[in-house]
């Protein structure tokens, strides 16, 4: 397995800030360029320090470079939808569709196609949704346009519930999370160990050509990803973290920090995975333990009462150290 | 909003939403006050001057570094670093080598033939510096800058003071200080040699002078009273150091004892060594951690095969050359006791290194001066109780190193400019203190630092050539570059890049950047994620 685009040796930011003055134009983050599309702009109601906000524009404006601004996204319903298009307004500067909430990969399906009937083949598709949209009511139609191998992008910004509608469980809520349907009460507080769906694995297991793990924390990571995906026709599948302060009860200021401790607990790890087989992952650069990510989210409150549940701490611990092993994340 | 459901909305329009009315906090944009800049004597704004060597602008960095200090060269040698003491980055992997990148700076200097520009016009004004040391020339070097024409009076045959006559040759080469020092005299500032002025006032009356500043540095040995032979070779460390610059050299003997715990004890030592002697002593009363001088000196004259007695006074010595050394013991409060155990050493001869007095005859008769402990008292704006006469640098109360000469100088350049324009120098507001705990370094990589290359022992203990080299331009680019800039925006792009809202406005390079207020909603990622912490956390309607 080798590591991930290799990054500048800068000795000051190294390539993991947004920007430098001191890199050459075309080394620099799509994100450091003044003229960036901004494709959810400005005005649109998502909360204070919303992960998802950022992943959105993150992915967006780096698939618009690749795709030289032809691009169409289609949006399933969820937060993303809702607080960036609320009537009349829109806050999307690209063509955006919003579909159902379950059909997003299917209408994005059907917009390619029209693509190819048209004879704009240059013209590319993002499907993009929460893991609501994604996991659980949009599944059957991801599973179809991954089957058939349409050339879709589908994006999954992953907050681990159903926010918008007030922090219900989804298939993509982990272990002990504290969610409106899996209150921290009973005898095994929080939401259920040994439940859950891992959807890139899944994707994986359709042999599609690429499928990607990616982060809000780990910018240069997150739009190498998208111009890759960019540039391979097919069916290709992003999954990026995106903490939610409402539904984590964290700090609006700590969203990346949160997001980046994912990665370096090992809990969220960042790979690349080509029809069916992992090619890459990205390293860890300072292992820390599941406690640093789990105790500033009070959805995870329950598990630091006095005495501490170490024994549930223990299993997430568990979690992170079989991902480490498995995707080689300590070098 | 006559337009019919579920049709296309405009490009734009959430724009019409001012998200800003949530904001309960607001981040604003801060300079804080970075550690090193901090903790330098002569006031260097160190992370300013990185900036630009980063880039790879040495002459832009030499520039911004000389706006404070006109000797980077001889600092890069000789100076102590406390800023790399207080360097945030030591607490990352290593702090930064700002002192070699400084050497780089101004030895870059010395190659291109890069000159001071001269003041922008002319005071009229005269100011008289009495002392061509380290304070002396700083403050002639600002007074110049000024606008004032400047006069320096000195005792010495040569330039330098202590820089000079103090610091041997194989850390200071002499044509490194000789093109320094004639870069400032290039300024326009006169220079008179051998000239010990006496009487201060009545030196300004004839001169038409309309203030001064006294630096005449602390020259005179001080003395301990051993018993000791007729034959005895006994001499002090400031006369042997500054024989060291004549034609002849000192003849010092195969075994050599030093009495003292001070970098001057340490310097003699090891000039010492390098003039022949096979045993070169330091006798020390008090321990290696109560050592005044500092540790790296002492490592690297361990090396170089110094010895050091510790806990020991010398009680005599005799004809024959047989010092009598008494071993000493620590009390309850740590000061040295003495045992009573006796034991002898050989010794050719024996340099007392045990500090120095100033010679503050020139003084005599001024009336108003403060003098204690042999020092002249100075107020913050470093002036004496007589009106229009200043001092720093050795003769004043402080800790005795050329970098806080050279700030003395500067402070009082400052104080003196004002003094003449009939004003009061009002320093600006010091920022507040970019601690570690402010910035966020999970965005800086691990890069330890380049050291220095050092001469290799045998060849230094043999020879006055200098002991630590330089770094090339590709290493002292790589130290550069190892600056957090603490506190100060370097424009990483990071609040641009990570802000949910849209909310940050790039100005461009060399801009910064401006927060969109009708749209950030105050959520403080971009406070969190500033590597740098040059963004802080006001409550909404508080004053910056």
């Amino acid at each position: 397995m080798d590591t991930l685009e290799q990054p500048v040796k800068f000795y000051q930011t190294g390539t993991f800030t947004v920007g430098n003055r001191l890199l050459a134009a075309d080394q620099r983050s799509v994100q450091a360029d003044m003229h960036r599309t901004n494709s959810l702009n400005s005005g649109h109601r998502a909360c204070q320090g919303c992960g998802e906000a950022l992943g959105a524009r993150y992915a967006i404006d780096a698939a618009m470079v690749a795709t030289s601004n032809q691009l169409i996204a289609v949006n399933a319903t969820g937060c993303l939808e809702v607080f960036s298009t609320p009537y009349p307004e829109t806050s999307w500067q690209i063509p955006w569709i919003h579909s159902l909430f379950g059909n997003a990969a299917a209408v994005a399906s059907g917009v390619a196609a029209a693509q190819r009937a048209l004879g704009r083949p240059d013209v590319r598709v993002i499907a993009q949704g929460g893991d609501g949209g994604t996991t659980d009511i949009g599944f059957g139609c991801l599973s179809g346009m991954f089957e058939r191998n349409d050339d879709v992008l589908y994006i999954c910004y992953d907050n681990e519930a159903y926010m918008n509608t007030g922090v219900q469980r989804s298939s993509a809520t982990p272990p002990a999370a504290r969610t409106a349907t899996t209150p921290a009460v009973g005898p095994s507080p929080g939401n259920v160990f040994g439940t859950g769906k891992n959807v890139p694995r899944i994707a994986m297991a359709h042999r599609i050509p690429y499928v990607a793990t990616a982060s809000v924390s780990n910018l240069r990571d997150l739009e190498h990803k998208v111009r890759t995906a960019m540039e391979i026709r097919g069916a290709r599948y992003i999954h990026i973290f995106v903490p939610c302060p409402l539904g984590w009860g964290s700090a609006p200021e700590d969203t990346i920090k949160l997001a980046r401790l994912a990665v370096e607990t090992g809990l969220f790890p960042l790979f690349e995975a080509r029809d069916g087989v992992v090619t890459a992952s990205s390293p860890i650069r300072h292992k820390v333990p599941v406690t640093e990510y789990l105790k500033p989210q009070k959805r995870y409150a329950h598990l630091f009462r006095n005495p501490p549940d170490l024994e549930r701490i223990a299993r997430i611990q568990m979690m992170a150290d079989h991902n480490i092993e498995e995707y080689g994340l300590v070098q | 909003m006559d337009k019919p459901y579920a049709i296309t909305l405009d490009v734009g329009s959430s724009l019409a939403n001012k998200t800003g009315a949530w904001r309960t906090n607001r981040p604003i944009y801060v300079d804080r006050l970075p550690p090193c800049n901090q903790g330098c004597p002569a006031g260097e704004n160190i992370q300013g001057w990185l900036y630009h060597a980063e880039s790879g602008d040495y002459e832009a960095a030499w520039r911004k570094l000389t706006e404070d200090n006109p000797l980077p060269a001889i600092m890069g040698r000789v100076c102590y670093h406390p800023c790399e003491t207080s360097c945030n980055r030591g607490k990352l992997d290593e702090a930064v080598g700002i002192n070699s990148v400084e050497r780089f700076l101004g030895d870059e200097a010395i190659k291109r033939g890069w000159k001071f520009a001269p003041p922008a016009r002319e005071s009229g004004k005269r100011a008289l510096v009495v002392g061509a040391g380290p304070s002396g020339l700083s403050a002639a070097y600002h007074l110049r800058r000024l606008g004032h024409r400047v006069k320096i009076v000195d005792a010495g045959p040569r330039a330098g003071g202590m820089m000079r006559f103090g610091i041997p040759q194989y850390r200071l080469p002499r044509d490194v200080l000789d093109a320094e020092v004639q870069r400032i005299l290039d300024l326009g500032v006169e220079l008179e040699l051998d000239r010990k002025v006496t009487n201060i006032l009545e030196t300004m009356n004839k001169g038409g002078f309309d203030a001064a500043f006294l630096a005449v540095g602390a020259h005179i040995a001080k003395r301990a009273y051993i018993p000791a032979g007729e034959a005895a070779h006994m001499l002090d460390a400031v006369s042997l150091l500054r024989s060291m610059e004549g034609e002849e050299k000192p003849m010092l003997g195969r075994r050599v004892v030093v009495y003292g715990g001070g970098n001057t004890a340490l310097d003699v030592a090891r000039t010492a060594k390098r003039l022949g002697a096979t045993e070169s002593i330091i006798v020390y009363r008090r321990t290696r951690e109560k050592m005044p001088a500092h540790d790296f000196e002492v490592e690297e004259a361990l090396q170089e095969g110094v010895l050091i007695k510790w806990l020991s006074t010398i009680k005599n010595m005799a004809d024959e050359g047989t010092l009598t050394v008494e071993k000493m013991a620590l009390d309850a409060k740590g000061f040295p006791q003495p045992t009573g155990e006796l034991e002898t050493l050989e010794a050719d001869s024996l340099v007392l290194a045990l500090g120095q007095d100033v010679d503050l005859s020139l003084l005599n008769g001024v009336p108003g001066l403060a003098i204690k402990d042999g020092t002249v008292e100075v107020g913050p704006n470093m002036m004496t109780g007589h009106p229009g006469i200043f001092a720093g640098g050795d003769m004043v109360p402080s800790e005795r190193t050329v970098t806080v000469g050279v700030g003395h100088g500067k402070k009082a350049a400052r104080h003196i400019d004002a003094w003449l324009r009939g004003t009061v120098y009002a320093p600006p507001p010091k920022h507040e203190l970019a601690t570690f705990d402010k910035m966020n370094p999970w965005y800086y990589s691990d890069a330890p630092k380049t050291v220095r290359p050092m001469l290799e022992l045998a060849r230094r203990t043999s020879t006055f050539e200098e002991v630590v080299s330089g770094l090339d331009e590709s290493n002292a680019l790589f130290e550069a570059r190892r600056c957090l800039s603490c506190g100060n925006c370097f424009e990483c792009d990071n609040c641009y890049g990570v802000c949910p809202d849209n909310a940050v406005i790039k100005l461009g390079p060399g801009k910064r950047f401006e927060f969109n207020y009708d749209y950030c909603k105050g959520c403080g990622i971009c406070v969190s994620e500033c590597p740098c912490g040059a963004i802080n956390m006001i409550p909404e309607g508080a004053a910056p």
